[in-house]
């Protein structure tokens, strides 16, 4: 392991960027300040900032549980009446699902996939920016609801025709519905753009099964979000038609069947929650080889399991309707899908112990979340495969137990996974490595502070704690080991634990910025290609596109096998890979240019979907400003042509290179 | 410049990106489509008040009106070849004249609802005019925005400032043309052919 301070040496600059105008309005030519973020089409820079707005969202999610916490912490609680409360686990579990675990995988994949699939850029750098914007203005658009006559109320899942006007008055149901067809739209072009990516995008060699781990989990959920937005999206739409233009699809009066809108819901709901935590599997998968110093044992089963939970994923949305007397036969295929879907799943269990099992671990902070996730995640899992049960099931619905067994399965499996990408790929993004000793003490208090609030849950589930419920009394609290009152109180102080757990994050993410101190090229002895490039990377990631030969190649590149023993030797350092890229760099790469358009168009969507609320001359005007800008987009081309450019006579191109076009 | 075929590392699997982000747009669209359809097969007969499916639908209009969306797809196939032959009067022509169907078929639409409206059956009668109504509905508003595509792509050509391949552009808003054409062949069947 290379642990050497590298200065960056002065290469020669390959990227040009454009001077002179082009399209509609001025290019946008800012290389520094604000707008080298607004107008960036580059997926390192947004990337980030889906990073940065998802944990923003995480924070005002974790306000948003305190909150709850702090109500049901004891009998009769005050701190938030009925109506309140209603609005606050809404929102909780929207802003958690929509703007924290979505956007965090959107953001890890928009930065990861090129870099692991050797790219510079992603297929439609314009889209990917416009994805960003919406998704931004989407959670603002959700969370403005809260000043604007109150928030949604009718629990994520907002089933009908409790989510019709007579029961929820205000606007933040029509909030909740237009913000999450932004999100949705932000999903599907995100969807789109990174299958054309990874399908199209990839460096010479790499095929299929070279590709790193992480980008077939991304590519999985990308294919997931491909089909089940568009579920959501005619669902939402079914619901903002009646409540504004009074349609009748959820009125019982009119003879409509409430199981409509379940039935929509779940086929996206499921899909979802694999949505939710393949990318964290993707990001575990290549974090415990790494310090396990092995490879990833049974790559293909990964691979197939992860693409096999994608495909049973559709099967299986009615286990979570079993109360709703589907009838036997559907009870009892959906009882058996579930338990199915429970084999791939703990396919890629097997497979991270395996990986571990006789390698020289490294328990870094990283590999202490991955592990983390496998244990969490499986106690999450099990309790999953009970719902299997249909008859134990029907006792469960909407109690604790359900509250506990989702959130062992997404903060132990997408949360954790998330935490073990930030320590493994910080020096990755920023040049710098997070503390790891506060990362120790991160991990302790957020793992510990998880098991004491969402463990005691399973026993209020099953002592029929129900979920939604804003106050519980003492006269039904029950006695000795099942008492609610002592298991709600762990809950609520285990709350606060993994909040200052998640608190020494953020203090370790300030005190990694002051520190000067420069990040190693290769901190971690890493094997996938996004470490063939500088800390953080160039704005085109790499000087020359690699060519792939192997699963693995930023290994097989520093290591080789000697024939005699069977033991691998290191044959080259990072420092020397990356001077051997630099030499033999390409000296003229156009890379797209920025825009003014996604920004714009993004925030028409947003005008628009303010003037559906409150007056249609708004979403008049927010209409024809998304027609000007469409048409601005579509005259401009994504790469600024060679006329744009100061004449590069210096540097007569080798190797013309230009990425994307859209 | 932004023809990325160029390098044999920009494209895997040798279908050009706007191609591909198109083909993967309308799997999506399938899923779309798919729970429109099924809410309305759900509806279709349940009507608590106003008029029912066959006391309204007329089978001839609406017949003639599905022909002319379809011949949209064969003017819509020549204009893309004419793209590839590079010839712009013609590319130019039929897609004036594939648009023009299109219009022809959303004017139809536009007389049929208003026809519907006046015979009793409003956006809130019952389920199956909601139902009815949405899918329909945003069948028109696809085929209104692919009249819109048209129409750019031929002003954009008239003043040739197209980014990238032209045959290509014209290929892919095909593509969505007859994707959105398809989907009215399953509506037509679902919604007017077949007897609740």
């Amino acid at each position: 392991m290379a642990i050497i301070e590298r200065e960056t040496e002065v290469v020669v600059p390959v990227t040009v960027t454009p001077t002179s105008t082009y399209g509609v309005l001025k290019r946008p030519v800012s290389a520094t300040g604000w707008r080298a973020w607004v107008f960036t089409v580059d997926h390192k820079k947004l990337g980030l900032m889906y990073g940065a707005t998802a944990m923003f969202f995480f924070i005002v999610g974790g306000v948003e549980a305190l909150l709850i916490r702090l109500q049901l912490a004891a009998p009769n609680g005050k701190v938030l009446n009925a109506d309140l409360y209603n609005q606050m686990f809404t929102m909780h579990a929207t802003t958690m699902v929509f703007l924290f675990v979505m956007p965090m995988a959107a953001g890890l994949a928009n930065y990861f996939i090129p870099l692991q699939i050797g790219a510079r850029d992603v297929a439609f750098p314009r889209i990917n920016a416009l994805g960003f914007w919406l998704l931004l203005f989407a959670g603002i658009f959700i969370n403005l609801s809260w000043f604007l006559g109150g928030a949604a109320d009718g629990g994520w899942f907002m089933y009908a025709p409790n989510s019709g006007p007579v029961f929820s008055p205000t606007n933040g149901i029509d909030f909740w519905a237009f913000g999450l067809q932004i999100a949705g739209i932000a999903s599907l072009t995100g969807a789109i753009n990174l299958i054309v990516t990874v399908l199209n995008m990839r460096a010479p060699g790499m095929t299929l099964m070279k590709m790193p781990i992480f980008t077939w989990m991304m590519t999985v959920v990308q294919f997931l979000l491909l089909f089940a937005v568009p579920v959501i999206t005619v669902a939402l739409f079914l619901l903002s038609f009646q409540r504004n233009f009074g349609a009748r699809f959820f009125d019982v009066a009119a003879g409509a069947d409430p199981l409509l809108w379940q039935h929509l819901f779940w086929i996206f709901g499921h899909p979802e929650v694999y949505i939710l935590v393949l990318p964290a599997f993707g990001i575990v998968s290549e974090v415990l080889p790494v310090f396990s110093r092995k490879p990833l044992f049974g790559y293909p089963f990964v691979v197939f399991s992860g693409a096999a939970i994608g495909f049973v994923g559709w099967g299986v949305w009615a286990h979570h309707m079993f109360a709703s007397g589907l009838g036997p036969v559907s009870v009892a295929v959906f009882s058996l899908t579930t338990m199915a879907i429970a084999v791939p799943t703990g396919v890629k269990i097997i497979n991270w112990t395996l990986t571990m099992w006789g390698g020289k671990l490294y328990f870094s902070t990283a590999m202490k979340f991955s592990i983390g996730l496998i244990v969490l995640f499986t106690v999450g899992g099990l309790s999953g495969v009970t719902h299997s049960v249909a008859p134990s099931d029907t006792q469960q619905t909407d109690t604790y137990y359900i509250v506990a067994h989702f959130h062992y399965v997404l903060f132990g499996g997408a949360v954790l996974g998330f935490f073990s990408g930030f320590y493994y790929w910080w020096p990755k993004m920023f040049g710098k490595m997070l503390n790891e000793r506060l990362g120790g003490w991160n991990f302790w208090l957020m793992v510990i502070g998880m098991n004491m609030t969402f463990g005691p849950m399973h026993i209020l589930g099953l002592q029929g704690q129900p979920r939604r419920m804003y106050q519980w009394t003492e006269a039904r609290a029950g006695e000795g080991f099942f008492n609610l009152a002592f298991w709600n109180m762990i809950a609520s102080i285990g709350s606060f634990v993994l909040a200052v757990g998640i608190l020494l994050f953020l203090i370790n993410v300030v005190i990694t910025a002051r520190n000067p101190t420069r990040a190693p090229l290769d901190p971690w002895n890493s094997r996938s290609l996004e470490w063939l490039t500088s800390n953080p990377p160039k704005e085109h990631n790499f000087d020359v596109i690699p060519t792939v030969h192997h699963l693995d190649e930023f290994f097989h590149r520093k290591y080789e096998e000697d024939p005699e023993s069977h033991t691998m030797r290191q044959i080259a350092t990072a420092e020397e890979i990356m001077a051997e890229q630099e030499r033999n760099a390409d000296k003229h790469i156009h890379m797209p240019s920025p825009s003014y358009w996604p920004i714009v168009v993004a925030f028409s969507v947003l005008v628009i979907t303010f003037g559906m609320i409150f007056s249609y001359l708004i979403a008049a005007i927010g209409g024809v400003t998304l027609l000007f800008a469409s048409f601005g987009w579509a005259l401009e081309p994504s790469t600024a042509p060679e006329s744009d450019f100061e004449s590069n006579s210096s540097t007569p191109g080798t190797a013309l290179d230009s990425v994307g076009n859209s | 410049m932004t023809d990325t075929a160029v390098h044999g590392h920009d494209s895997s699997t040798g279908i050009s990106n706007i191609k591909l982000g198109m083909w993967t747009f309308l799997g999506s669209e399938c899923l779309l489509f798919g729970g429109l359809i099924s809410t309305y097969m759900l509806y279709r007969g349940r009507v608590t008040g106003g008029p029912r499916p066959a006391q309204i639908f007329d089978i001839p209009f609406t017949s003639v009106s599905s022909f002319v969306l379809l011949m949209s797809s064969l003017t819509m196939v020549l204009a893309v070849s004419a793209a590839h032959k590079n010839e712009h009067r013609k590319t130019n022509l039929w897609l004036t004249v594939t648009a023009l169907l299109g219009a022809t078929f959303v004017g139809g639409q536009v007389y049929e609802f208003t026809a519907f409206y006046n015979e009793g059956l409003g956006f809130s009668t019952s389920l199956f005019g909601s139902s009815f109504y949405t899918l329909t509905g945003f069948h028109g508003v696809h085929v209104t925005v692919g009249i819109i595509m048209l129409m750019s792509l031929v002003g954009i050509f008239k003043r040739s400032a197209v980014p990238g391949k032209k045959a290509e552009v014209v290929e892919m808003i095909g593509l969505y043309w007859h994707f959105v054409d398809i989907v009215w062949i399953i509506i037509f069947t679902l919604v007017y052919l077949i007897p609740v």
